[in-house]
């Protein structure tokens, strides 16, 4: 569904001097890398460490919506979510092969997961409570995936930017069919609409976080810029998304929960935009490290799933072997 | 427990098109691989036609050695037709 300003990557390299400067000659000329070629080991690892949350996010994001597909409210809403978590975890498996390109297998990958050792987006460890949090969850939570994953289509790394560009292409609908879901709420009864207005309420904030720590705070993100993995800072991407979704939500006839939001005249060189009001780190990095109120659930969630599927993976690789020797027989 | 292996993905987005590279997937055979590759890269009508093959089946050329293997073409201006000088009067040619 979306990476996070990225958490704890290690962009530090031990190459010569040359070789760096050889490597940024192509990149600032807007060369594609491909996964053969000459790169630093910082470039690779954080990489592999970026696209590798990319993927967890969307495969735990499949989670607090699938908590929703047995009780959507009709066989259209049904239809669409199940298409919809399908699409996600079809992101999931683009993205896991991106990385594969870098030398990580998909294996070590789904360990560092169930270890509890790789990190997804915070935005996931919120539970989802009612039917309104899956309108909201398409509307601002892929509304927000929408404006990091859009520069990451022209990512330096080709198999990266060529995955996010087959996303970007599906994400449009799940923000579109998020938003329909609080229209109609919020043309629905008063208890619908408070239903729309609480949803928001709760995802906001969470939402407004997704884009990562403020500038000043992101150690990584100057060198990701220089090396054109990162195209826009998270605070600049965090004031589009604002920009964006605040005449959304008044649309709806709903309010953001931020008291101190307003226009502002100066923001955006001049061009004007909303100043929001102070986001909670604290928050941010309890539920980073851990101790959000689903982090547990989606852990123990994946984990449940990948040993349930065990004798499906056995079957299928003795079935394959049983197949080839068959073939051979008949030759 | 061995991993399942990995296979390249190639869509033919309709008849008259050639097949092209669209990602990679674990499938334990070939099987299993094309059904897989429907459902993880045909969901929106992407193709009519679809090959797996095994990621360890393919030769690739060494991106270090890129200067020697495709310089050589570089120099050979005489195979573009921009090198030979027809007068206007010919017409189109
Ligand atoms: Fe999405
Ligand atoms: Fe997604």
């Amino acid at each position: 569904m979306y990476s996070q300003g990225l958490i704890g990557a290690d962009g530090r390299t031990g190459e010569t001097e040359a070789f760096l400067a050889a490597f940024q000659a192509r990149i600032d000329a807007e060369e594609k890398i491909e996964p053969k070629d000459a790169m630093p080991e910082g470039y690779r690892r954080t990489l592999v460490r970026q696209i590798g949350q990319h993927a967890h996010s969307e495969i735990v994001g499949m989670l607090p919506e699938g908590n929703w597909i047995t009780r959507a409210p009709s066989l259209k809403r049904k239809a669409a979510l199940l298409a919809k978590v399908q699409d996600e975890g079809g992101h999931g498996l683009y993205l896991y092969s991106a990385a594969e390109t870098l030398g990580v297998t998909r294996d070590e990958m789904t360990e560092e997961l169930l270890a509890g050792k790789a990190k997804y987006s915070s935005i996931f460890n919120y539970p989802t409570l009612t039917w309104a949090d899956i309108g909201t969850i398409g509307w601002l939570v892929d509304g927000a995936a929408i404006m990091n994953q859009i520069p990451l289509c022209r990512c330096s790394f080709g198999p990266y930017a060529r995955a996010m560009i087959r996303i970007c292409k599906e994400e449009s609908f799940h923000q579109r069919q998020g938003y329909e879901i609080m229209l109609t709420l919020c043309r629905g009864t008063e208890a619908q609409k408070a239903m729309a207005q609480d949803a928001l309420d709760r995802w906001w904030w969470p939402s407004l976080m997704m884009f990562g720590p403020h500038d000043a705070e992101s150690s990584h993100t100057e060198q990701s810029m220089a090396w054109k993995i990162k195209r826009f800072s998270n605070d600049e991407l965090r004031q589009k998304f604002i920009d964006a979704t605040v005449p959304q939500a008044d649309y709806l006839g709903l309010k953001v929960p931020d008291p101190a939001m307003r226009w502002d005249e100066a923001l955006n060189g001049g061009k004007g935009g909303y100043r929001h009001g102070a986001i909670d780190w604290d928050e941010f990095w309890r539920v980073v490290k851990g101790e959000g109120v689903m982090n547990r659930d989606r852990i123990a969630a994946r984990k449940k799933a990948w040993e349930d599927g065990a004798w499906v993976r056995e079957a299928a690789l003795a079935h394959a072997a049983k197949r080839a020797a068959r073939k051979v027989a008949a030759e | 427990m061995a991993e399942t292996p990995l296979w390249e993905v190639f869509i033919r987005p309709r008849n008259g098109l050639a097949h092209k590279h669209v990602g990679s997937l674990h499938a334990a055979d070939a099987v299993m691989a094309l059904q897989a590759a429907r459902d993880v890269y045909t969901r929106r009508g992407e193709g009519n036609s679809v090959w797996v093959v095994p990621s360890s089946a393919i030769t690739a050329s060494d991106p270090d050695h890129a200067g020697e293997m495709f310089e050589p073409t570089g120099d050979k201006i005489y195979r573009h037709p921009t090198f030979y000088d027809i007068p206007d009067e010919v017409g189109h040619m």
